[in-house]
């Protein structure tokens, strides 16, 4: 029997506001236990909420990003359950009315556009931390996070396999990014996953049993432990079993998915209004006023980089998938019209200095002027592309400007005749059997002959120069 | 005179005129409290000493111990607090501080304000100050038993379905609930947070708007508080009620009301009459329905609001009594088991059920549709009529013990003073009489919302053509 896998994500991502959702308190992340806390994310008896209008925004911006209808009734509820991370013993959340619903993300896998499809985006305030200490034989609670604004974005079905779910996933990590709403970053917590995995005969339009996994850690878990999932619910079928709805947690190091509650054991989360916050509507103005705000999502600007510069499918995606690098590129090719080169150079060693410093281009302080300058002095042929590399590193390291550092470490190629000229004569004295090879016909040898040269003279000669003078010098021999 | 005995702007004057001193109004409420506190059990903890005041308003007032005082104890009235101490001031209390005012915590109160009588406090029933083998009213009994028995100037109360207005009637005592949004709730522990709202409990009527000009007002931390200019309310206390049209909802005069009541509040509405003011028959038809809505939103936000008495932050924690390791889940059931008291339990139950999957449509949603009803009511009502006037209760104080048991009979106790919560209207009860055994009877005014000035003008009308204000209770 073949089968058809469908997945449904539900992302949350903890929105960057300077401050909490209910609370002044800062939105920080790694600082010392409980020290970002008051009595209103602490839940103080008689402390209340108050509705950060910077989450409200960041929540619209998402929801318009997600080509969602917007809710213009504000309204926040009660959900109510017991856990010590949690302390007013409800999370303030959305509940009937979401703040965005009914949009779609655009995403790019295999060179094919598929739509996935928003269900719901809604508001939500985050839990504390639980710290288990073995030495204590206790548990202790980090409110630090407690208040921590987060938007939780609901997929529709529409996920075929774990590639597309982590196709999804990057597309929405990418597109919150530029709207800079949230740093979607996994490890720190600040996006975090749930997949709900069923299958399905092929052709059957029905949906499956789902189960629900948690404890993602990262996309490459997500992809993982979908794949184990939908084999793991294809054994039970093909062996005559029923699936069972369920919870199920991913344990990473095992590489397996196993069971936390069942359908039955489900809670009761007795939703209702939150009474401490007044429901409100946004006019239209308001939502336009947030629609104007939004940047060019990546999706556009890699057709627009195509089709405006030439780029190909793959350099333009190189360069979408860092907003910083694609506003470079553009910026440096407002100074220098060599669209292909400033690519390479982008793309190539450039990113190459941010991975290995494990820094953001904006950490590098490379101005777009720095950058020219150095494509302009390895095109014009004062310095080598290999030595153009290390004049780029040294303009990182120092902060000077590409002329000084070419100046100061005597990096410029050497070009006149007279100096070039000695060196191949002591080049040619060297290698008499080259020369023979060469006459009898062996062309290619004579890039020995360079390479040797250019070695002598420290990679500063100018290559091409050396190259004529050694075919002229061999001709006259 | 005593100085127990006196009202805050008698006590204003004799400070004024140089006559007495701050220091020497405090010590003797100070001394006061103490000396009948084994009386009236109106505090939970006697205050130590006097904190010194420099203000405009340098009087003692009680505070209602479910209003949070920064590190002071504040239990709720409950075992499950124990130990809790806010590291922050409510909003009024800010504002009772700023004023000057000596703020004696640990007023008694039925537990979490779940009561019409005090009884349901951890810490011992309050006693009625004109008759101690009877109750105060409640959920503020201590407010308004201390007021009457003159162990504070005056006090602040809270009110989610009547626990000013019944305790000030069973007390013969001012109490007035303001406008929903009217006062901040923050720093009020929370009972059913679409209904409560904190007020003063006076002597007088004048107390009532001196005390009200202090504590209302917007506060940002306070989302249900509302952005609007706060008049000076002792500018409203005129004696003049001429063409003024007073309403009187028929739904409020029921079967079953104590006929001394019946006659005070008729009395009551004759006094007015004779002053000028036009009185009118008028309808609320859903009245009736009034305590079923409030007993399922009240309970519904009530059971939420008490979820973080947990045993986790603060307050009680009580692990099960066994060998084996102990679960969260343990925790939670053996500390909430022993920290609320029968009454919480029930509410709590209750509000769990009318939210819980497949029941929520039928209770809570229909509730919210209701009190949609009864708002509308008032806002007809209103259309016919400046203010409306009605008992405060349907009985005077009854005995200790004559309700515990049955609950439906206690929750009837605020009937009349329910809808006004509903509604998020303003309403004030104050004395209008006694019955045979000489317990205070109370009369209820209730205006339109934010018209706080039309309520205190009715009142202070109907007060300084009558005698009630000035009786004082023994003790």
């Amino acid at each position: 029997m073949e089968f058809e896998t469908v997945i449904g994500l539900e992302v949350h991502l903890q929105l960057n506001t300077q401050t909490k959702i209910f609370c002044g308190c800062r939105n920080a992340f790694g600082n010392e236990p409980n020290t970002n806390v008051c009595p209103v994310c602490l839940g103080l008896p008689g402390s209340l909420p108050v509705l950060n209008r910077q989450v409200l925004l960041n929540g619209i911006k998402a929801g318009l990003a997600l080509n969602c209808e917007i809710n213009t009734f504000v309204k926040f509820d009660r959900k109510n359950y017991y856990y010590p991370d949690l302390p007013k013993g409800y999370q303030i959340s959305q509940y009937d009315f979401p703040i965005a619903k009914k949009g779609f993300l655009t995403v790019v896998s295999d060179g094919k556009e598929k739509r996935i499809g928003i269900t719901r985006a809604h508001l939500e305030e985050d839990a504390g931390k639980l710290i288990h200490d073995d030495s204590l034989n206790a548990s202790l609670v980090d409110y630090n996070r407690t208040g921590t604004p987060l938007i939780e974005i609901v997929s529709e079905p529409d996920m075929r396999s774990a590639q597309d779910a982590y196709d999804y996933l990057t597309a929405l990590k990418l597109t919150l990014q530029y709207l800079d709403v949230s740093d979607c970053d996994m490890e720190k917590g600040s996006l975090r996953c749930d997949a709900n995995v069923s299958i399905r005969p092929k052709g059957e339009t029905k949906l499956g049993t789902k189960t629900e996994l948690k404890n993602l850690n990262s996309f490459k878990a997500v992809k993982s432990a979908i794949e184990y999932e939908v084999e793991r619910q294809q054994r039970i079928v093909l062996s005559g079993g029923k699936i069972v709805q369920e919870t199920l947690l991913w344990d990473e190091n095992k590489g397996v998915t196993i069971t936390m509650r069942s359908k039955e054991e489900a809670h009761d989360y007795r939703y209702f209004p939150e009474p401490d916050l007044v429901p409100f509507t946004l006019t239209p103005a308001e939502i336009d006023a947030v629609r104007q705000e939004l940047p060019e999502l990546p999706y556009v600007k890699q057709k627009r980089l195509q089709a405006e510069y030439g780029l190909n499918e793959y350099d333009s995606f190189v360069l979408i998938n860092d907003r910083a690098m694609a506003d470079f590129f553009e910026a440096c090719t407002k100074l220098y019209p060599e669209f292909k080169k400033i690519c390479n150079w982008i793309t190539g060693p450039v990113m190459k200095e941010t991975n290995e410093r494990k820094m953001a281009l904006a950490e590098l302080h490379l101005s777009p002027e720095k950058m020219v300058a150095l494509i302009r002095s390895v095109e014009d042929g004062t310095i080598s592309n290999l030595v153009g590399k290390d004049v780029l590193t040294a303009v990182i390291d120092t902060g000077k400007d590409v002329a000084s550092v070419i100046r100061e470490k005597g990096l410029a190629q050497i070009s006149d005749d007279s100096a070039l000229e000695k060196i191949i004569e002591e080049v040619l004295k060297e290698n008499p059997q080259v020369i023979d090879q060469i006459k009898a016909g062996k062309g290619s040898a004579t890039g020995f002959l360079v390479g040797q040269a250019m070695k002598k003279m420290q990679g500063k000669a100018n290559p091409k120069k050396l190259n004529d003078l050694i075919q002229r010098r061999l001709q006259n021999a | 005179m005593n100085f127990f005995d006196q009202t805050a702007h008698e006590l204003l004057a004799l400070l004024k005129e140089g006559k007495t001193t701050s220091e020497a109004i405090a010590s003797s409420f100070m001394t006061r409290a103490k000396v009948v506190n084994a009386k009236t059990n109106a505090f939970i903890r006697l205050p130590e000493a006097a904190p010194d005041s420099c203000g405009v308003i340098p009087l003692p007032i009680g505070i209602k111990d479910n209003i949070c005082i920064k590190n002071a104890l504040t239990t709720c009235g409950s075992r499950i607090l124990v130990g809790f101490r806010p590291p922050y001031d409510a909003g009024v209390v800010e504002k009772v501080k700023d004023s000057g005012g000596i703020v004696l915590g640990g007023l008694n109160m039925d537990e979490f304000a779940f009561g019409s009588s005090t009884e349901t406090s951890a810490y011992g029933p309050v006693r009625n100050p004109w008759d101690q083998a009877h109750v105060p009213g409640g959920s503020s009994g201590g407010s308004a038993a201390s007021v009457a028995a003159g162990q504070v100037v005056w006090a602040l109360g809270s009110d989610t379905g009547g626990s000013v207005r019944q305790p000030a009637s069973f007390c013969g005592v001012v109490g007035l609930k303001p406008t929903y949004g009217r006062v901040s709730r923050y720093g009020l522990v929370a009972f059913g947070s679409s209904l409560d709202q904190i007020g003063p409990l006076t002597k007088d009527v004048t107390d009532c708007a001196m005390l009200l000009n202090i504590i209302a007002g917007f506060d940002r931390r306070d989302s249900t508080s509302v952005d609007r200019p706060v008049p000076d309310y002792t500018k409203a206390l005129v004696r003049d009620v001429k063409s003024l049209r007073i309403g009187v909802p028929r739904e409020y005069f029921i079967e079953g009301i104590q006929p001394a009541v019946l006659k005070a509040v008729r009395d009551a509405i004759d006094v007015l009459k004779n002053a000028g003011a036009v009185v009118k028959e008028i309808s609320l038809p859903h009245t009736q329905y009034a305590v079923a809505v409030y007993y399922i939103v009240a309970t519904a936000e009530a059971s939420s609001n008490l979820a973080r008495f947990d045993g986790v932050q603060y307050g009680l924690r009580v692990l099960p009594d066994k060998a084996r390791k102990t679960a969260l889940v343990d925790m939670y059931e053996t500390t909430r088991q022993k920290g609320f008291g029968d009454e919480a339990k029930r509410r709590i139950m209750l509000g769990t059920y009318v939210l819980s999957s497949g029941y929520y449509d039928a209770y809570y949603l229909r509730a919210q549709k209701v009190r949609t009803l009864i708002k509308q009511d008032f806002e007809k009502a209103f259309a016919q009529c400046d203010a409306i006037v009605c008992p405060t209760s349907p009985t005077t104080a009854f005995r200790i013990g004559e309700k515990i048991a049955d609950p439906l009979a206690m929750y009837l106790s605020d009937i009349f003073t329910i809808p006004a919560n509903l509604a998020g209207i303003p309403a004030v009860s104050l004395p209008c009489g006694f019955d045979a055994q000489k317990l205070p009877i109370g009369l209820q005014i209730m205006t339109k919302a934010f018209d706080e000035e039309t309520l205190l003008r009715v009142a202070f009308s109907y007060e300084q053509a009558t005698p009630w204000h000035l009786e004082r209770a023994k003790l």
